[in-house]
């Protein structure tokens, strides 16, 4: 019996035993012996993205308290992860979202109003995930870890380059999909990276309650996959990470895990009560490592972003949001009709009787 | 359309598939054992053998990841046949059919179509021990966004699979494990009725017996020893349970005036009490009687020794005709 896998050397498939970092907090370059600092230039498109991505979070949550969205997951703090997702793909990758990664789905090029679509309580998913290759959102968790896994494995069949870049966060990877899908991206060897947005918790419970692991990156060794763990509020180490993780699956490489360090420095959801479970010293310290800021000041510091430049991004990213909240203050009446449209291709008898007799009840509100 | 030739429905199954997968570079089949094994019940034989391991292969075990690669591979181009390897072993399964599978389409408006086929061979009267005789046919035909179909024959058997693998929405193939090894003369074509239309199986003016899947064969039978009788009972074939056809049904009891519903599956909540319910409203003025059921009983499925008590027969649909009030007492 041949067990390749597993008479190769696993040491290959350990994570670095840090997270990778190429800033530090404090803004300043940190040397790595295998991970290079990107471009200024790669550096300053992703610094533009995140300055746009906060501020899509942050109107988001402003939207909820307005009753305009039924509810946003933000991933306020975690916008360094959401950018870098998006930034290491080409055209023809995929993105595989969670509800956290409305973000993710921005600085892919979604509209924000399109990607906030579920979020606002509507039955559809706003955009066309064929146009840029962004699958609808995926709430039951984990479960869009093995479409990901379908969508790269019908990929090699066809002999196409794509890879496909498949979110979740940590309390996801407690899930049976989670470990199916990499069970499965390793045995077919599938050109996808699980990029796992560790924010320390799922809603109320601590990342000490889904894992007795050294980090979730070590999970990997146990399917044949590589595993890498990063600083995920460091947006050069992220693309640094991610990056490489993308272009080893294009090459042939097999799938790739990626954990991220982050936190969710807000409330789960606006439902949520964090004081119940974590106290604000904890929030404090992972404010002060802050993405953005960080970022900025690498920029700053090497005259990478001037004053211009970052009141430019800041106009823009004022634009986006008041586009945001132009689509999102429109009172569209949705229309009953198009509960019944597309449950099949043509609806069965059944459904085509119901929704006459919805369209009965609509005609005669009208009439009296 | 072929030839007829003589062939049982496992064979019938099995050409289906390679056909399909000859006429169509886009249909894969995958699932546990359906390699170079051909499947527990040799519904793939051969085709590993002729269309290699990429289009005809197995997984890990993993029946949620089969459904849920099935999904993504789908989204990308593909027509993914999947098999699960019994009925009860679609449960872990589950999640994927009925929150992704199931509203893919209308989630996204349209825009992503799931042509998947989730074959699961069911039912009992093959003597297999716990989790190897479930009819979960009403899990799956409660769920919007799948289509259900069972065949009773030989020539449905290839028939509804060749029009289950074309079909734009995703199709729940539930195989009557106990008719696999039924032998029929049949000409294979896709030409059978489509899916979402019942069949007349056998003509008759006293009663009409609603049946699908193994129940047909059953129906069939007892319809027979009416008639020694003196009583003449009709057969509706369902092939499938969604969409459901009322026309036919409805038309078919009020031609007769009463009905008898046999299914496998246990009688609470079921396919049965929706097909009691639906033909109730509709035909209640022509019924010179109410619907009766003759179903599994409302317990897990029993041992081997103890099926035959479970499962309806001929006395028990007999008996169940012979209620239908025939005279007012
Ligand atoms: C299968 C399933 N169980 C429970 C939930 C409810 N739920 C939504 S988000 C969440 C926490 C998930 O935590 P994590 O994976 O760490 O992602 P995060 O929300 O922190 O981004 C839970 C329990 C769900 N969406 N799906
Ligand atoms: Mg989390």
């Amino acid at each position: 019996m041949d067990h390749l896998v597993m008479t190769s050397d696993p040491r290959r498939l350990l994570p670095s035993d840090a997270p990778v970092r190429l800033i530090s907090p404090e803004g300043e370059p940190v040397p790595h012996e295998t991970y290079r600092l990107p471009s200024g230039e790669a550096l300053l498109a992703a610094y533009a993205a995140m300055t746009t991505a906060r501020r899509v979070n942050d109107q988001a949550s402003a939207l909820v308290r307005q009753g305009r969205l039924a509810v946003y997951p933000s991933s306020h703090g975690q916008e360094a992860c959401q950018v870098a997702a998006a930034q290491v793909l080409t055209d023809d990758d995929w993105l595989f979202p969670t509800y956290r990664d409305v973000a993710a789905m921005v600085a892919r090029g979604l509209d924000p109003v399109e990607a906030l679509v579920l979020l606002q309580g509507d039955w559809h998913c706003g955009h066309n995930p064929y146009e840029r290759k962004v699958a609808p959102q995926t709430t039951p968790l984990a479960t869009q870890l093995p479409h990901a896994v379908g969508v790269a494995h019908a990929a090699r069949l066809k002999g196409e380059p794509t890879v496909v870049m498949a979110l979740c966060g940590d309390g996801a990877t407690s899930e049976g999909d989670f470990h199916e899908a990499l069970n499965f991206a390793a045995v077919f060897q599938t050109p996808v990276v699980f990029f796992v947005q560790n924010n320390r918790y799922a809603i109320s419970v601590p990342l000490a309650r889904q894992t007795a692991a050294p980090s979730l990156a070590h999970k990997g060794v146990g399917y044949g996959i590589p595993g890498e763990q990063v600083d995920g509020n460091d947006l050069a180490a992220l693309l640094a990470v991610l990056g490489t993780a993308v272009e080893r699956a294009r090459g042939g490489a097999g799938p790739q895990l990626v954990e991220a360090h982050t936190y969710r420095v807000q409330a789960h959801t606006n439902a949520d009560d964090p004081t119940r479970y974590r106290d604000e010293a904890e929030v404090g310290a992972w404010v002060a490592r802050d993405p953005l800021r960080r970022l900025g000041t690498f920029l700053e510091n090497r005259a990478l972003l001037t004053a211009e430049q970052a009141a430019a991004l800041d106009k823009d990213a004022d634009d986006v949001a008041a586009a945001m909240r132009a689509g999102l203050s429109k009172d569209a009446e949705p229309d009953p009709a198009r509960l019944f449209a597309h449950v099949y291709q043509t609806p069965t008898p059944q459904l085509a009787e119901q929704a006459a007799l919805v369209a009965d009840e609509i005609s005669r509100m009208v009439d009296g | 359309m072929n030839q007829p030739e003589t062939l049982t429905m496992a064979q019938a199954l099995t050409r289906a598939l390679r056909d399909a997968m000859a006429e169509d570079e886009s249909v894969v089949m995958f699932g546990e054992d359906v390699g170079p094994l051909g499947g527990v019940f040799r519904i793939t034989d051969g085709l590993t053998a002729e269309f290699g391991d990429a289009r005809c292969f197995d997984t890990p075990l993993a029946e949620a990841g089969i459904v849920g690669v099935a999904v993504g591979m789908a989204m990308n181009g593909m027509r993914p046949v999947v098999e699960m390897q019994f009925d009860a072993f679609a449960y872990p399964a589950f999640e994927q059919v009925v929150s992704h599978v199931a509203k893919m389409r209308n989630r996204t408006r349209g825009q992503v179509a799931l042509p998947i086929v989730i074959r699961i061979p069911y039912a009992g009267g093959i003597g297999g021990v716990e989790h190897h005789s479930d009819s979960s046919e009403a899990y799956f035909a409660h769920t919007p966004g799948l289509h259900v179909v069972t065949p009773s024959t030989v020539a449905d058997a290839y028939g509804l699979l060749r029009q289950a693998i074309t079909s734009a929405d995703p199709v729940i193939f539930f195989e009557p494990k106990k008719l696999y090894w039924s032998k029929e003369q049949a000409a294979l074509g896709a030409g059978v009725p489509p899916i979402g239309t019942a069949a007349i199986r056998r003509d008759g003016t006293d009663a009409t017996l609603i049946a699908y899947g193994p129940t047909v064969p059953l129906a069939l039978e007892a319809a027979d020893v009416a008639a020694q009788e003196g009583r003449s009972l009709q057969v509706v074939d369902l092939r499938s349970l969604v969409p459901f056809d009322d026309q036919t049904v409805c038309d078919a009891v009020r031609s007769t005036g009463r009905a008898v519903v046999v299914a496998e599956a246990s009688g609470f909540a079921s396919v049965s009490s929706e097909i009691v319910a639906r033909v109730t409203d509709r035909c209640f003025h022509y019924l010179a009687a109410p619907i009766r059921r003759v179903t599994g009983f409302d317990i897990p499925y029993p041992p081997p020794k103890l099926e035959r008590f479970h499962l309806p027969d001929v006395d028990r649909v007999l008996d169940a005709v012979d209620d239908l009030q025939w005279e007012d007492s």
